[in-house]
């Protein structure tokens, strides 16, 4: 799932103030579970900005134009006479609704990462989304995502008590916790295994997936 | 595990002689001053081998640590051992480090994963880490080795250096970073330096654990100039513990107001702390050697080698 804050209130007061109409458009999905942009949240949302909401939606994914065009299609003439369209979606939902709306698009949420939920409101950072998974040689433990420094060949030596030297020594230190999954799973031949350095070009060049 | 490179510095030639060696360490500051610096350097020379000399450290923005390094060798005739973390540089960063270090005759390249950005004094840096530490390493020995760079382009001319890396003994648990050692010393590691280190017996353990990668180990030490190095030592260093009796010691020489006692008082309890610490060492272990990081506190080697060494 995605994972997203809501930005504080300030900071959203301060983007919308140049707009006299704004429509408000939450996410169905990941922002609905993260209770930053499901019917709660935008109704909230709309309350606090008062008189200058022309209307609000929540789209079951507003990262996917066809969902976009199916759930807006009731709220065409609002969007219409919106000057600008607060998003409380992650920054793919923003996007993707700057190309379907063509208006000003306003982002009311922060991106976090790709996460994990243990339960309601704890979340926690799995996926970079480097494009070269290694999950299978590391114990399921991201080292990537997970590792401060995301050394493909750790632990850099700062671990005090298995924790990491980032964050005050509260973290987990993903190497610690990969070479114990690997010795628990009697594979310590891929903790010993050197990793060589990943071509980040294919990361770079991997803007799109096109299959058909 | 690689084949083993000529050796191109003193350092490694001393130590492959079975010379029991010694180096400093020199720091860098946010300066854009050597004078402090070449003192220091001018201080240790008659008693090290070769300097360390840092890459901002606890990722302090300083000074470059190749201009230093090359400097230091030019003006003071000593040896250094150019550190380089791979927290500020992608590996063209570090290609073209390593090349302009070659051609201004650096022999030693200390490769270090170095402080994440976080600790540091512009905490809001991007923390780069394109290669690891055992990627500058495999690097290195491409570079030296192959003569070509990570991407197999050819260099033109040769890098003559000796690689070496650090170890913490302090790191708990202790048997990841063992075997991480073990996986960086196969990439060719020449020699070993560690983090400072207090406890001799985790120094024992930690020098027979990694005995079976027959790489040539430099026990870290860091006498104690006063007491307010020895407590931040304590409370911030991460997994560094001052013993004790040490830190009390070195507590009671600070109430003595004269200055002159009193810089006496605290090299007398780093002699009687580090005398037979390094003696234990010569005596047990198979250690090539100590790296001795009395940064700023030069004074401290003529007494404490006196008897050592």
């Amino acid at each position: 799932m995605i994972i997203t804050k809501q930005k504080p209130f300030e900071k959203i007061l301060e983007m919308t103030q140049p707009y006299d109409k704004v429509f408000i458009v939450g996410c169905g999905s990941c922002a609905t579970s993260c209770q930053t942009g499901g019917e709660k949240e935008v109704a909230e949302m709309a309350g606090r900005l008062g008189e200058k909401v022309v209307g609000t939606a929540v789209v079951e994914e507003p990262c996917d134009l066809r969902l976009d065009r199916r759930d807006l299609k009731a709220h065409r003439e609002a969007l219409k006479e919106a000057d600008a369209v607060l998003v409380l979606a992650c920054g793919s939902g923003v996007q993707t609704l700057a190309d379907f709306t063509g208006k000003i698009v306003l982002p009311g949420l922060d991106t976090c990462f790709i996460g994990e939920t243990e339960r309601l409101g704890r979340f926690y950072d799995r996926c970079r989304a480097c494009g070269d998974c290694i999950l299978d040689e590391t114990g399921g433990i991201c080292p990537i995502t997970r590792c401060a420094k995301a050394l493909l060949n750790g632990p850099c030596g700062g671990q005090v008590e298995g924790k990491c030297e980032v964050g005050e020594y509260k973290n987990d230190c993903a190497w610690v916790l990969i070479w114990k999954k690997l010795k628990e799973q009697d594979r310590l031949d891929l903790f010993m295994k050197f990793r060589p350095p990943r071509d980040h070009s294919k990361k770079v060049l991997l803007t799109e997936v096109i299959l058909r | 595990m690689v084949a083993k490179r000529p050796a191109y510095s003193n350092l490694v030639k001393e130590i492959r002689s079975g010379k029991f060696v010694l180096t400093g360490e020199l720091e860098p500051e946010k300066t854009t001053g050597l004078e402090e610096i070449l003192a220091s350097a001018r201080a240790m020379k008659p008693y090290v081998v070769a300097a360390n000399v840092t890459d901002n450290p606890l990722s302090m923005a300083f000074m470059n640590s190749l201009v230093p390094s090359y400097i230091v060798q030019r003006e003071i005739g000593l040896e250094t051992v150019y550190q380089v973390t791979v927290r500020d540089r992608n590996r063209n960063a570090l290609i073209s480090d390593i090349l302009a270090a070659a051609h201004l005759g650096i022999r030693n390249v200390l490769a270090l994963s170095g402080d994440h950005t976080v600790l540091g004094d512009n905490k809001g840096a991007m923390p780069v880490y394109d290669l690891d530490s055992a990627q500058f390493v495999y690097l290195l020995s491409k570079m030296i080795d192959e003569g070509v760079d990570l991407a197999g382009n050819e260099i033109h001319g040769k890098v003559e250096m000796n690689v070496g890396i650090a170890a913490n003994p302090n790191a708990d648990p202790l048997e990841p970073e063992v075997l991480k050692i073990g996986r960086k010393v196969g990439l060719g590691v020449d020699f070993i330096q560690t983090q400072t280190m207090f406890d001799i017996d985790l120094v024992k353990e930690f020098l027979r654990e990694i005995e079976r990668f027959n790489c040539p180990t430099l026990v870290g030490i860091f006498p104690l100039k006063s007491f307010g190095i020895a407590d931040f030592f304590d409370k911030y260093i991460p997994g560094v513990h001052v013993p004790k009796e040490l830190l009390e010691g070195m507590r009671r020489c600070k109430d003595e107001p004269d200055k002159e006692k009193r810089k006496a008082l605290y090299d007398q309890v780093n002699i009687d702390f580090f005398e037979p610490f390094i003696k234990e060492i010569r005596k047990t272990t198979k250690a090539a050697g100590i790296h001795v990081m009395a940064v700023f506190y030069e004074r401290i080697f003529e007494p404490l080698l006196r008897t050592t060494m």
